[in-house]
């Protein structure tokens, strides 16, 4: 019995609580959490209407502007798209604005 | 036997002597690898992987010495050698036959640029970021183990320097560093400055002409790098150096005390404030108070105009920073040149001669109110507004006007709500010369330095090639400052300075000495301008004022005060 792949979508809004936005280290850390995953992840500032771009992509990334009160909109395309959702999720609303305090 | 001195820029002060070396590989003419295809994908992906090391290899050398926003922004261009949008690029360039080199500096460039547009300016600065990444990509693409570590030591002398160059250097082999270039990217000019070591930039094409080994003497203060100085120069230099380093901790432990000049007069030493941040540093440097609080940070990077209750909120976090000093806020100061997508305004040809500032305010009067409404609401002691751009009476009396109003509304829907103190810049040079009827109006002025320099020498603060006509030491800028003071003391109001003047040491005796009353500088300054106002007394200070008024040019007035400042025994009070 071959294991089937299966693929899930998931898709979801935040808005960025931390000071900082999607700057250097804020970015990387998103990144890095991105690119933890095999799914494809997408991401777009709906504020700026700026996006989507690969969540990979740390060029990507920073050229969303995305700074403190922006709506980001993310897209998940995977085997793994639950976990990665839960995974970013945690990172932009808890922990990130973790950092401020 | 020719002796020289090469002038530039300062950036960051300290005076070191010591032999000149420049940076390696500097002037090598390195072969360009010409692969393409297959071939040229592998050698690009090895040349990645080996940057990604030697990258990582510097993190943990300097680790314990960083700044962590420092290290953040090395660790995140690691992440960007191995982009997977660059590999997009990359691939793209090469499937259409272009060489390895081509192909990866076209992915740099489209990416630069693409960076170049954000708006943010800390967003924009990743630019960089790129350029320096890509650099050194294809430095190992090209085999070149390019150590700027591994020279003599001494004052290095090089084109510029990217981020992550002025992380590699040595900082006990590197005494001071000289640029030809004339601007350096803000992180790698924070970066010297983080790490303490003395630089001049800008210092042009003669610099080329140093060889290595001459021996300079570098001075961060004036920014002059001085060629074969003599012994007696070394010597005076090191003297002088000492003596700054004394001064300069003097001023830090000193920066909460007020700025008394030698004979009593107390000078308010304020910072410009342009977010949150900012009001903790000018707190930390021991600053009196906010001179300016640019609000545009609470409309930019936004869809809609901010509500009464966040302008109350963001403004009350600033205020609380300050505990109970005055804080000056000024109303919105924005214009053609940075857009509001809520605020339609057709494109200018001039947009610093356009719809800015109070003219914008006029134009869109329920900006204005909203703002008025919320800082009435305050309710602090100490809280100014202050109107940007003003030229002409009527537009002080319309503001006051809608003041009054906002504040009839407030006092009916809210009980008492005092009116607030309404003050104006003055940099448009039609508001300096109508400063008695104005203050009439006013209840106090804000010389903006930079904006009257502008408009008075009539050449763009931006442009590169302008430079002496942008100098606020210009007799004809002081002229306008001291009739302004005069006009607004007739009428028993006070004057103070906002712009980068105030910031210039050398301007700290003028100013003080054409009776202005307040200075309010970049929030790191404070400690300085407090010590530089405390090494004068208002009698010398309003002396050499005097003189300067009568100077042709810029560098008449700093050599003036520059040669006052240089005799220390003329500087303390004369015992009878």
């Amino acid at each position: 019995m071959t294991r089937q792949e299966v693929n899930s979508v998931e898709q979801f809004v935040v808005r960025l609580a931390n000071r900082a936005g999607l700057h250097a280290r804020p970015a990387a850390s998103f990144v890095q959490v991105a690119a933890a995953y095999a799914s494809q992840i997408h991401v777009r500032n709906r504020t700026r209407d700026v996006g989507p771009v690969d969540a990979k992509s740390i060029l990507g990334v920073l050229s969303l502007g995305a700074e403190q009160g922006h709506e980001l909109e993310i897209q998940i395309d995977g085997p793994d798209a639950a976990q990665a959702a839960a995974a970013l999720r945690e990172l932009l609303e808890q922990r990130l604005p973790a950092e401020d305090r | 036997m020719g002796r020289r001195e090469l002038c530039g820029i300062p950036l960051v002060a300290g005076i070191v002597s010591g032999s000149a070396w420049w940076f390696q590989a500097e002037k090598e003419v390195q072969p360009r690898v010409t692969a393409t295809g297959q071939t040229a994908w592998q050698l690009l992906q090895e040349a990645r992987q080996a940057a990604v090391e030697e990258l990582r290899a510097l993190i943990e050398l300097r680790r314990a010495e960083l700044a962590p926003d420092d290290l953040a922004v090395l660790e995140a261009q690691v992440l960007m050698i191995q982009d997977p949008e660059l590999d997009r690029l990359v691939t793209e360039a090469l499937d259409r036959g272009l060489t390895v080199e081509e192909a990866w500096e076209g992915a740099i460039e489209r990416t630069r640029k693409l960076l170049e547009a954000l708006p943010d300016p800390y967003l924009r600065a990743r630019a960089a970021d790129v350029r320096d990444i890509g650099a050194r990509v294809l430095r190992r693409l090209r085999g070149v183990d390019r150590q700027p570590a591994s020279g003599p030591g001494g004052i290095l002398l090089a084109e510029d320097l990217t981020p992550s160059e002025v992380v590699a250097l040595e900082r006990s082999r590197v005494l001071g560093v000289a640029l030809v270039a004339g601007s350096l990217t803000t992180h790698a000019a924070i970066l010297l400055r983080n790490r303490g070591i003395p630089a001049v930039i800008g210092l042009g094409p003669a610099l080329r002409e140093v060889k290595d080994g001459t021996v300079v003497t570098l001075d961060g203060e004036r920014g002059c790098v001085i060629l074969e100085p003599t012994e007696d120069e070394v010597a005076a230099s090191q003297e002088r150096q000492s003596l700054l380093a004394r001064v300069r901790a003097a001023a830090w432990e000193q920066r909460n005390e007020p700025a008394q000049t030698l004979d009593g007069i107390v000078i308010e030493v304020g910072a410009n404030v342009g977010s949150l941040a900012d009001a903790v540093r000018a707190r930390e440097n021991g600053a009196d108070g906010i001179g300016l609080l640019r609000t545009e940070f609470l409309y930019l990077e936004r869809e809609t105009p901010p509500s009464e209750e966040e302008l109350r909120e963001q403004v009350g976090a600033i205020l609380d920073a300050m505990g109970h000093r005055p804080v000056i806020v000024r109303t919105l100061d924005i214009g053609g040149d940075k857009p509001l997508p809520y605020v339609s305004l057709p494109p200018e040809a001039n947009p610093f001669l356009g719809i800015r500032g109070i003219r914008l305010s006029q134009q869109q009067p329920e900006l204005f109110r909203v703002q008025l409404r919320a800082l009435c609401q305050l309710r602090r002691p100490g809280l100014r507004i202050m109107l940007p751009m003003v030229a002409t009476i009527d537009e002080v009396q319309w503001a006051r006007q809608v003041l009054n109003d906002v504040c009839r509304e407030l006092q009916e829907s809210s009980g008492v709500v005092k009116t607030l103190e309404l003050g104006i810049m003055i940099e448009v040079p039609s508001a300096a010369l109508l400063a008695d009827h104005l203050a009439e109006v006013a209840d106090f002025f804000s010389i903006g330095t930079n904006d009257l320099t502008q408009y008075v020498m009539a050449a763009d603060r931006t442009h590169a090639a302008l430079g002496t006509l942008q100098d606020p030491l210009h007799p004809a800028v002081l002229r306008l400052v001291a009739q302004v003071v005069a006009s607004a003391r007739q009428k028993g109001r006070w004057v103070g300075v906002c712009g980068e003047a105030a910031s210039d040491l050398t301007a700290v005796p003028l100013l003080i000495g054409l009776g202005v009353q307040e200075l309010s500088v970049n929030p790191d300054l404070v400690p300085d301008v407090k010590a530089e106002v405390r090494r004068w007394s208002l009698r010398m200070a309003q002396d050499v004022a005097q003189r300067a008024l009568q100077c042709r040019d810029a560098a008449e007035v700093r050599s003036l005060v520059r040669h006052q400042r240089e005799q220390p025994e003329e500087s303390t009070p004369r015992q009878s």
